[in-house]
């Protein structure tokens, strides 16, 4: 019987395994990815819950979350793409002078 | 035997091996149409050594680059290279996978329950096919990452960016004929097409769409990178594009790729556009005839085209698609949408 | 065991470990074919969830256009190793809290999950069909979300334009 909880079970593993990436990755486009598996683990909470409730709204959301998932990539990879032209490297460490 | 082996599963599976198969000869069928065109085109007799009319020329082919070694470049990126062209072919067989064909049939009372002559109904038919064309630019993209040579990579970055450009307007075409339906489902859509004005015509979008039925084939020409939109492999410039690298059989898949993307989009235009297996005179269940009839016709206007029309260059390609053919897409849509909201 | 149950497994040992790959590879562009990978398993859940119209976005909108802006930018430039990077500043105290903390937070879901007991789902014909009707969600959109809808099309003008104007190249 698959229940409600399969799901939620799923999308918080998903999620730690977005923020592990996030927090141990050296390398600005496989954080940016992270980013992404964690708004995916979201986006299928809220449409299991949309499904439990009975309502399409956990759709509507996921396809908002999905919209400004498109924006944050493009928006990110810019910034990825200009910092890379500055520094020749993808590490966030090469980035610290803003750093005290 | 187990209660889950029906006869309708059966009936099922069959159906499934059935329009796999019919895939794969109808890609031989098109390499053969399209020598034999071109070479009437040129005036000169094209195959005709490999059984009757050089009907068997597209299984020698085959044969011949099945026996051919399959090379790698050195510093290719192994995993990605192999995967690539199973990508491209895995992608154009799926797309079929929600085309209808046919109405209904029993097979002559063999089975309980009507079969439905596609492999399955979904009611966002025409997203999945959206979603699965769109997945089909990774092969190429990979590919010409993987082969790490510049005319790969110059070919697969063409590609990609045309494909992107022209799927706009695509998707735009065909959300004027969803706005007309009123259905995502490919059935429906066919079904919604049945009767005539008049008693003459039929009812095909294609004539209350006519310019959305020109966008959608222009920007099919480009997202299946044929002739005169054929820039990744544009054989002056690129030698050949994302598969320079590519050898024997992973070189078919590319090819196999290539024509059944030609076939499912004759096929999703047939659906939309042209009343899918509507057609007068013949019964119910032989509707299928006139599937394969108007999609061999579209077939041939793009073999026909591919030897009629010169390359364009890539710069006119561009601003063809954002400034042309995407605002006429976008007028299309709104005058549609108008139209259906005017006359309820 | 049904059906549902085994799709379910299948589909979610696949995003787990291609999730788990995209984190651990030191190839951009393998963990930008992984993340696809799993996007598409979840997709699949969508359709389990009865949420066909979920399951295509995802597909199209994730794997058909956000994933190839990756590919672009990874592909271009060209900086596919991680191990050209000189050695990372980061400790291994620092490596141990990090971890430490993602598992403190999945053991803090899972716990906060368990609390809800056996939920299954309600599968009344009626509800099931009302949740996968993509004329439904269109209405709820252009109505109840309306507002919603027209800011993000502002929110996508501006990180269009901003995209543009960071990623230029100045002269």
């Amino acid at each position: 019987m698959l229940t409600l909880n399969h799901f939620l079970i799923l999308s918080g593993v998903l999620f730690s395994i977005g923020t592990i990436g996030v927090f141990l990755r050296r390398n600005l486009i496989t954080i940016l990815l992270s980013i992404e598996i964690m708004l995916n683990a979201v986006n299928l909470t809220f449409v299991a819950a949309g499904r439990y409730i009975g309502t399409v709204d956990g759709q509507i959301i996921t396809f908002f979350v999905m919209t400004v998932a498109a924006a944050e990539a493009a928006v990110g990879l810019a910034l990825v793409i200009s910092l890379f032209r500055h520094r020749e490297t993808l590490s966030p460490e090469a980035f610290t002078s803003l750093k005290w | 035997m187990p209660a889950f082996i029906s006869p309708t599963l059966i009936a099922h599976l069959v159906l499934i091996f059935v329009i796999f198969n019919c895939l794969v000869l109808s890609a031989a069928f098109m390499v053969w149409m399209e020598r034999k065109v071109c070479a009437y085109i040129q005036d000169r007799p094209g195959p005709n050594r490999v059984g009757p009319e050089g009907l068997l020329q597209p299984f020698a082919d085959v044969i011949k680059l099945l026996f051919k070694e399959d090379l790698k470049p050195a510093a290719a990126d192994t995993l990605i290279f192999l995967i690539a062209p199973v990508i491209s072919t895995a992608t154009a067989f799926a797309a079929f996978s929600v085309i209808p064909f046919g109405s209904e049939t029993t097979l002559f009372g063999l089975l309980s329950e009507p079969l439905r002559l596609e492999v399955t109904d979904v009611n966002v038919a025409v997203l999945v096919i959206f979603a699965i064309t769109s997945m089909g630019i990774y092969g190429i993209v990979l590919a010409g990452w993987s082969s790490n040579s510049k005319y790969s990579l110059l070919g697969a970055l063409r590609s990609s960016a045309q494909m992107i450009s022209y799927e706009l307007s695509y998707g735009l075409a065909l959300a004027s004929v969803i706005l007309l339906a009123n259905s995502l489902s490919l059935r429906e859509i066919v079904t919604n097409q049945s009767g005539y004005w008049f008693h003459v015509i039929p009812k095909w979008y294609i004539f209350l769409q006519p310019i959305g039925f020109l966008i959608y084939m222009t920007a099919g020409v480009a997202e299946t990178n044929r002739a005169p939109f054929d820039f990744p492999e544009a054989e002056q410039e690129l030698v050949a594009g994302y598969h320079t690298e590519y050898s024997s059989m992973s070189f078919a898949l590319f090819f196999l790729a290539e024509y059944i993307n030609m076939v499912t989009v004759s096929a999703v235009a047939t659906s939309l556009f042209l009343g899918g297996w509507l057609g007068p005179f013949l019964p119910h269940w032989l509707g299928w005839l006139y599937f394969l009839l108007k999609v061999f016709l579209i077939l041939f206007f793009y073999v026909w085209m591919r030897w009629t029309l010169p390359r364009y260059r890539y710069d006119q390609l561009m601003e063809f698609g954002w400034k042309w053919l995407l605002p006429a897409a976008v007028l299309n849509l709104i005058a549609t949408a108008a139209l259906v909201i005017w006359l309820g | 065991m049904d059906a549902n149950i085994i799709s379910f497994y299948i589909f979610a040992v696949i995003a787990v470990l291609a999730s788990l790959g995209v984190v651990g590879q030191r190839n951009p562009m393998h963990s930008v074919m992984l993340l696809i990978v799993s996007f598409g398993a979840l997709a699949g859940l969508y359709v389990l969830l009865d949420a066909p119209f979920s399951a295509v976005t995802q597909i199209i909108i994730y794997a058909g256009a956000i994933m190839v802006l990756f590919l672009f930018v990874v592909m271009l430039l060209n900086a596919h190793t991680e191990d050209d990077i000189p050695k990372t500043t980061i400790g291994p105290r620092a490596l141990r809290i990090g971890v430490l903390l993602s598992l403190l937070l999945g053991v803090e879901v899972a716990v906060a999950l368990s609390r809800l007991g056996i939920t299954s789902f309600n599968n009344d014909p009626g509800m099931v069909s009302a949740i996968s009707s993509v004329s439904r969600i269109g209405t709820q959109l252009f109505t109840t979300h309306s507002f919603a809808f027209e800011v993000t099309s502002i929110l996508i003008l501006v990180s269009m334009v901003g995209a543009v104007v960071i990623a230029r190249r100045e002269h």
